[in-house]
């Protein structure tokens, strides 16, 4: 029987072990020194806020596995010899495979500050983090987060429930000003104050200073300025986890690097995930991809491969989501930070609340796309037909009730929204779907009122 | 706002330790007038006067000492009819009767100064309640789970141990001991009799307190989840229908000489609506008899699989029911605590239509005895299945550890693993309903919080991440899982039942390499 074995028991790592189970009777292994059973790593920052315990984050009962007939190794893999086909564990064991799939995730990035390894500063990725965070934040008052993304605004949410004095530094003027165009940053800047969290804007870390004990007593930024901090978090990004694969035959470069097929330069070697990165990747995208979406997607391409229907990796209309504190973030296609030549951007925001709709259509074709909301959810499918049948923007407009996808009773938006189209663009379009559910219409109508 | 919500806190406690307090300052003397006011008929009466000389105008200091006086005498009484086979004479209204007499021989504050006891413990209690409620979860509104599983009390902690005791306590008090509390029933007369005309019994007791719960709790759940507005719709929906459908109107009825039940309560959760007394009851009052019995029957034939054929069950278990208004409200706080594991599935579908067919065959054996007069069916007498459903469902299941176990077994055990409506609800938004709760494409990241925020045990994460849109008999549709999900994956619809359960694709939406094969 073929032995097909996973380094990694992330959603890459167990996706392929669970496609591969319903494609074939090959046996299966996942290794993870991490943790013995498959978690949500979104879900870690909800354990540390008390919403839920180690075992609520666990997709999966743990009899699943052996019901499944997926073996699970803990250990640590600590090298792989490629031209033998067998992988060394720490505890000197040796694991024989015929197949490998590399999915060992990420790990924070550290820029090489002066005292970036003292103790109090951290990273927030893994359960050891987590783990070290609860043993860090016994002797924090203050804490200073260093970057401007996700993990930073979860770190920052999870270290107020603590009543912890967070003060985040931005490289940018505003918050994921990389990612984000201008209105959706202030929005989100904005909503991050208010939950008390100090921004620092255009600040960057210079070194992080000792107390003369080994931990962390305070940082310095850039400009010069001091600010006292027990805790350093460092939510700069992450970078593929790949450094035991430097002296193995694999070829790496930032990532494992692989073709559109999943397989690096070894024929029975794949990598699939955040540690994986395409020697080009099949469609406009950067060529490493740290998304939980990209990663199922990821396990689920390589499974097919494996168990005989060669397949491409070909990932359809992006899509992504995220919480920042109480606002919920969707995005479809691209919303680039910065529109394009092409580009012609409408942005709805309804007054004094954290409700936005942005959408991004083409000049001259009129070709929806991308969207960005914010404390609104929609539609992934209609998202995604619109975008890939590259919908004109008046009938999106029109239209956009069908891919409301808000609760029950929830005011709908659609008229202000196509309201405000018709005024910014001159012209006169009715609103042709409401959100579904007419009583809940109607109720809502009267609620809103 | 934080120094508000203390004050609160310490009024419910002042509130609440009056409230124990009561039940321990009272010298209690049984006189002969309370005798005639509470026996059954004057036979009854004469007899009871002639055993309890001993007793009466003697003024007891122990409540325990006053209770176990007249119980031995009743007793002996009964051992000496069952001798003698003198079935017609037996006092079957005992626990009553003990009951009526306490409450109306107690001596001392609860009885001179009632109205003063009254707001000392249900006024200074219910109004520390409210301004508690009404100023907690200040700061955004959004999800307020923060610290749920490092608490002492909503997590099994020492605290919710000390609080389910107490709940099962007072449900074995309520049920077969409510002479114990009858002072609590003397302080709600003026508000009973003013309702109905009648003292309080200590089923107005518990309507009173249900009631008080509900709506309190109630308050907080809304201001808990203020920023969504199916939370807070549904929430005035069962407060709403609490206090008026359950609570007032019967009282009302009553006062008329009318049948006094809850109409919205839905036969087999209203497992005596077949019982003979209530069919005869509903048979006394013409016209309006008539119609509350065609009301009840037709809820039960047309309404239950109508609306939720429209709907799914949360019309009732989560907009409308006492038992789903007690356990979205009071039991918001241990919701967390249902068991997701796939045993408690199969546990709960053993349950949950073993109580049901129990229901069934009871009514069957009711109706068939009421019609033929013969009160044995299939060799079994029809008063003991009674009695045996009414101590094991009715009393132990729905109340002991349906409420009493909300601090352990999470606030849905009764609703999830007992109750013969829900049940039949079930079956229905199974097999045919618009209801489903649809899972947004491929956003799910599988963190759990549905699944752990589920009050039915449901693990919701399971079917999101597949992408599978979730159709369970179990779910009441509260609406939980969507509000706590990060992420906008699950909402609650009702849609064309085509593509209900739409599980044909096993990738993740937005995955077009395997979407394509898959399509051919």
């Amino acid at each position: 029987m073929r032995h097909i074995v996973i380094i990694g028991n992330g959603i890459s790592g167990v996706t392929a072990a669970r496609h591969l189970r319903k494609q074939s009777d090959f046996k299966i292994t996942i290794i993870s020194g991490e943790t013995e059973h498959f978690f949500s790593r979104t879900a870690l920052m909800y354990v540390f806020m008390g919403h839920m315990r180690y075992e609520n984050i666990k997709p999966y009962e743990d009899e699943f596995w052996e019901k499944n007939r997926i073996d699970l190794i803990f250990g640590w893999v600590e090298k792989v010899d490629a031209s033998a086909s067998e992988l060394k564990l720490a505890d000197g064991s040796i694991v024989k495979y015929d197949e490998l799939i590399i999915a060992t995730g990420s790990v924070p990035n550290k820029f090489g500050w002066k005292g970036q390894d003292l103790i109090g500063v951290q990273g927030l990725y893994s359960w050891q983090d987590l783990e070290l965070l609860e043993e860090n934040v016994k002797r924090t008052e203050r804490a200073v987060i260093v970057g401007g993304g996700l993990i930073g605004v979860e770190l920052a949410e999870m270290l107020k429930t603590r009543n912890i004095e967070v003060t985040f530094l931005v490289r940018e003027g505003r918050f994921w000003g990389g990612i984000l165009p201008k209105e959706e940053g202030q929005l989100i800047s904005d909503h991050i104050q208010s939950n008390g969290v100090n921004i620092e804007f255009n600040t960057e870390l210079e070194e992080v200073i000792d107390d003369g004990k080994g931990q962390v007593k305070a940082i310095k930024t850039k400009d010069g300025r001091i600010i006292q901090c027990e805790l350093l978090g460092l939510t700069v990004g992450v970078h593929p986890n790949v450094s035991f694969l430097k002296d193995s035959e694999i070829k790496i470069n930032k990532g494992v690097l692989v073709d559109h097929f999943l397989r690096t330069n070894i024929s029975n070697v794949y990598a699939i995930g955040d540690c994986a990165e395409f020697y080009r990747h099949p469609t406009d995208r950067k060529n490493i991809e740290q998304v939980w979406y990209t990663g199922k997607m990821m396990g689920e391409t390589v499974a097919q491969t494996i168990s005989g229907n060669e397949t491409a990796y070909q990932p359809g209309v992006w899509f992504n989501s995220a919480k920042f504190f109480e606002i919920e973030y969707q995005t479809y296609g691209w919303v680039w930070n910065k529109p394009k030549e092409n580009e012609t951007v409408f942005c709805w925001q309804q007054k004094g609340k954290d409700r936005m709709v942005k959408l991004v259509f083409d000049k001259n074709t009129n070709a929806l796309l991308g969207i960005n909301t914010f404390g609104i959810r929609l539609r992934h499918e209609v998202c995604n037909a619109w975008i890939e049948n590259r919908t004109s923007i008046d009938t999106v407009i029109q239209n956009f009730g069908g891919a409301n996808f808000d609760p029950e009773f929830f005011a709908p938006f659609e008229q202000e929204l196509l309201d405000q189209y018709n005024q910014q663009f001159n012209k006169n379009l009715v609103l042709k779907m409401k959100k579904s559910g007419r009583i809940a219409n109607l109720l809502s109508k009267i609620l809103n009122s | 706002m934080k120094i508000i919500q203390r004050i609160g806190l310490f009024l419910f406690a002042i509130g609440f330790i009056a409230f124990i307090g009561s039940l321990f300052i009272s010298s209690y003397t049984l006189t002969q007038e309370t005798i005639i006011n509470n026996a059954q008929s004057k036979a009854q009466a004469t007899i009871l006067t002639e055993v309890l000389a001993e007793v009466v105008n003697h003024n007891y200091t122990s409540k325990w000492a006053f209770v176990s006086a007249i119980n031995n005498e009743i007793e002996t009484l009964n051992t000496a009819y069952r001798e003698n086979q003198e079935w017609d004479k037996v006092i079957y209204n005992q626990k009553e009767l003990l009951f009526y007499f306490t409450k109306n021989s107690t001596v001392g504050p609860i009885k001179s100064k009632g109205t003063l006891w009254f707001l000392l413990t249900f006024g200074v209690g219910i109004l520390g309640a409210v301004l508690t409620n009404l100023f907690s979860y200040i700061g955004h509104a959004g999800i307020k789970n923060n610290g749920i599983f490092f608490s002492k009390w909503k997590s099994r902690g020492w605290i919710g141990m000390i609080l389910g005791g107490f709940l099962i306590l007072f449900y074995i008090l309520l049920y077969w001991f409510p002479m114990y509390i009858a002072e609590w029933a003397l302080m709600l007369d003026p508000l009973s009799k003013s309702l109905s005309g009648n003292p309080a019994s200590q089923w107005f007791l518990y309507g009173f307190l249900y009631t008080v719960a509900i709506i309190t709790m109630g308050i907080r759940f809304i201001k808990k989840y203020r920023h969504n507005k199916y939370q807070v719709v549904r929430t005035i929906s069962v407060m709403f229908f609490q206090t008026s459908f359950a609570f007032i109107i019967p009282d009302i009825l009553a006062r008329l000489n009318l049948p006094a039940y809850d109409l919205k309560n839905i036969f087999p959760l209203d497992y005596t609506l077949f019982f003979e007394w209530r069919l005869d009851e509903y048979l006394a009052n013409g016209f309006i008899g008539y119609f509350m019995l065609f009301w009840s029957i037709s809820l039960f034939l047309i309404g239950v699989p109508l609306i939720t054929y429209f709907y799914g069950k949360r019309w009732y278990c989560s907009w409308v029911c006492g038992c789903g208004g007690l356990a979205e409200t009071a039991g918001d706080e241990f919701r967390h605590l249902s068991d997701k594991s796939l045993k408690a599935w199969r546990l709960e579908r053993f349950t949950i239509h073993t109580v049901l067919v129990f229901a069934i065959f009871m009514t069957v054996a009711v109706i068939y005895a009421y019609i033929t007069g013969d009160n044995h069916f299939l060799g079994m007498d029809t008063y003991k299945i009674r009695e045996w459903y009414g101590f094991a469902i009715g009393s132990v299941f729905a109340g002991v550890v349906g409420t009493g176990f909300y601090p352990i077994l999470g606030n849905r055990a009764w609703c999830r693993f007992g109750c013969p409506l829900a049940a039949y609800l079930g079956l229905v938004q199974r097999f045919k309903s618009r209801f489903r709760i649809t899972t947004n494409g491929g956003q799910c990241i599988s963190c759990g919080n549905c699944s752990t925020y589920c009050e039915m045990g449901i693990d919701v994460k399971w079917y999101a991440q597949r992408g599978q849109n979730i159709v369970r008999s179990s779910c009441v549709g509260c609406g939980i899982c969507s509000a706590v999900c990060p992420r906008g994956v699950l909402k609650l619809e009702n849609g064309a039942e085509e593509g209900r359960f739409n599980d044909e694709s096993i990738f993740t939406f937005g995955n077009d390499g395997v979407r394509l094969r898959d399509d051919l």
